[in-house]
């Protein structure tokens, strides 16, 4: 069970970044778009996580998603429900509409409380990568775009050919900054309910838990300190993937990682 | 029960003031703008008092990882990796779990003639205990900030000190060290922003809220599982760390504008809000 959390924790990270990643970029061309509703949205996705804790994002998104779902699917599969759905400290709905339904099997429930974990990283991380992105849009040179109107293209081939084969360049150190980040967060599903590392490392360390009571003594130590060797070892690890990434997209830019790399080739 | 007596029981809860025993029904938005309010007087007293301890350490820690010595160099190197490379959170169960193995009733160091005892047991409480995390993990990232500032320094300005024979620790002070603050000070604000939003951190690790006194988010999650419903305490605290946020902005933008007085307008480096978010 400890040695399968640690592949909850990778899964997580796997599934959680591309989905960020095209969150953040829906967020940032609806911060740049033209439309004005559209660009509010985007502007206040990205403003969100400024100034706010995540941790509230954490506590409060699985809540608000779990509760939202429940009262959609409540809306639709019991119209004829008349009470209200808030009763003074209570959320109530009726029986089909909870989520998992209570007569599911536990693997289920397992896989909804991961599912909701994974959307609210995916929505928290989304915001932060929209912030990155949008920057990284603002740093491509003015006058690349300007040059690329002036040959007759339209703005959203500009936007396709020009500006965001150009803007990766830019994100590229904040959204690797970005990937350290969401190491360094996966813990924080603890939080969320899910049995992942931290919970299995309590579990197990724990002299008599409550689930069993051990032949050993406390080695809760011992199964954090393996946890920080474990993601010390994972931000190595990605430092130095990142390094040979960068390298490969600064290659040929007008920026000075990728004149320092002209200069060393001639 | 109007507002007032509210804020009277509850105004000074976190800290075991007032009323004992929390809210158990009734609760209004009275009640949970104040004791999410009085939470928050922890996310003061851990982020004002690591950051200020923090700064200290964070600049030798610079210094000794810009040193040539490796003797300097190297544990400064390995200190801010473990802590910038490893979550908070794990540090702070880390931390709990060893604190907790330190004897209870003390650790007797004999002197010979007498024996010292030193007490531990204090140490396992958040406050101290979570204060040294944060103060360590504070540290950590300062430094690496300062570290990056001192490495930018135009080389301009170290000539011309050296041209006026000013050596060792009086360029340091009159010509390095301003200079290396000037650099530091937007990503500093950013640090110290990011440092208060971990201190909601504390008590949702292995640190216990004593009689139930927590910290902002933790009064945010009581009401949240008594109410089950989220989206009014989320929301209180979240204002709550937007006005703390502002307020620090505000107060760095003060020192950041003092550090840079003697400049040219134009070159003014002004502040930008970009908080990094989780360690």
């Amino acid at each position: 069970m400890f040695y399968s959390s640690f592949l909850v924790v990778l899964v997580l990270m796997a599934v959680t970044a591309p989905v960020a990643l095209a969150f953040g970029f829906g967020g940032a061309l609806a911060a740049r778009s033209t439309f004005w509703p559209l660009r509010m949205f985007g502007k206040a996705y990205t403003a969100m996580v400024r100034g706010v804790p995540d941790i509230v994002f954490f506590l409060f998104v699985p809540v608000a998603l779990d509760q939202g779902l429940e009262y959609l699917r409540h809306r639709i599969k019991c119209p004829d429900w008349t009470e209200p759905v808030r009763q003074g400290n209570d959320f109530v709905v009726c029986a089909a509409a909870k989520l998992p339904l209570s007569t599911s099997p536990q693997w289920w429930h397992e896989l909804y409380g991961f599912s909701l974990a994974v959307a609210t990283f995916s929505v928290v991380f989304g915001a932060f990568a929209a912030n990155v992105i949008y920057g990284a849009m603002q740093a491509v040179p003015h006058a690349q775009l300007e040059t690329a109107e002036a040959y007759g293209m339209s703005r959203r081939q500009v936007s396709r050919r020009v500006l965001i084969p150009q803007m990766w360049s830019y994100a590229l150190p904040g959204l690797s900054n970005l990937w350290m980040i969401l190491i360094k967060a996966t813990p924080l599903l603890f939080l969320l309910g899910v049995a992942d590392i931290v919970y299995w490392a309590r579990e197990l360390g724990a002299t008599k838990s409550a689930i069993y009571a051990y032949p050993h003594p406390d080695w809760r130590v011992w199964y954090f300190l393996f946890l920080l060797v474990f993601y010390l070892g994972m931000t190595r690890l990605s430092e130095t993937v990142l390094g040979h990434i960068t390298a490969r997209l600064s290659r040929g830019q007008a920026t000075m990682a990728g004149e320092a790399q002209r200069k060393a080739d001639t | 029960m109007s507002c007032l007596e509210i804020i009277g029981d509850y105004g000074l809860r976190s800290i075991g003031l007032g009323e004992r025993l929390l809210p158990r029904t009734d609760f209004t938005l009275c009640h949970q703008f104040t004791l999410i309010g009085s939470g928050l007087i922890w996310n003061l007293y851990f982020g004002i008092l690591a950051l200020s301890f923090g700064f200290f350490l964070a600049n030798a820690l610079a210094l000794a990882k810009a040193s040539r010595n490796p003797w300097l160099r190297k544990p400064a190197e390995w200190f801010v990796f473990v802590f910038r490379g490893s979550p908070l959170f794990i540090q702070f169960f880390l931390a709990y779990e060893l604190l907790v193995l330190l004897p209870r009733a003390g650790i007797d160091i004999p002197l010979g003639v007498t024996t010292l005892t030193i007490a531990t047991s204090w140490l396992t409480s958040a406050w101290a205990g979570a204060l040294i995390v944060l103060f360590l993990n504070t540290a950590a990232y300062s430094a690496q900030i300062f570290y990056g500032a001192l490495q930018s320094i135009p080389k301009g300005e170290i000539e011309a000190a050296d041209a006026y024979g000013l050596t060792g620790w009086n360029k340091f002070r009159r010509v390095l060290w301003p200079t290396m603050m000037r650099l530091a000070w937007p990503s500093y604000t950013n640090e110290a922003i990011f440092l208060f939003h971990a201190t909601t951190l504390v008590f949702f690790s292995g640190f216990p809220a004593l009689r139930q006194n927590g910290d902002a988010l933790y009064y945010a999650k009581f009401f949240a599982d008594k109410t089950f419903n989220p989206f009014v305490p989320y929301p209180i605290a979240a204002f709550y760390f937007i006005l703390l946020t502002l307020a620090l902005i505000t107060l760095f933008g003060v020192i950041n504008r003092r550090l840079n007085r003697h400049l040219p307008g134009a070159r003014t480096a002004r502040l930008k809000v970009r908080p990094q978010i989780i360690r």
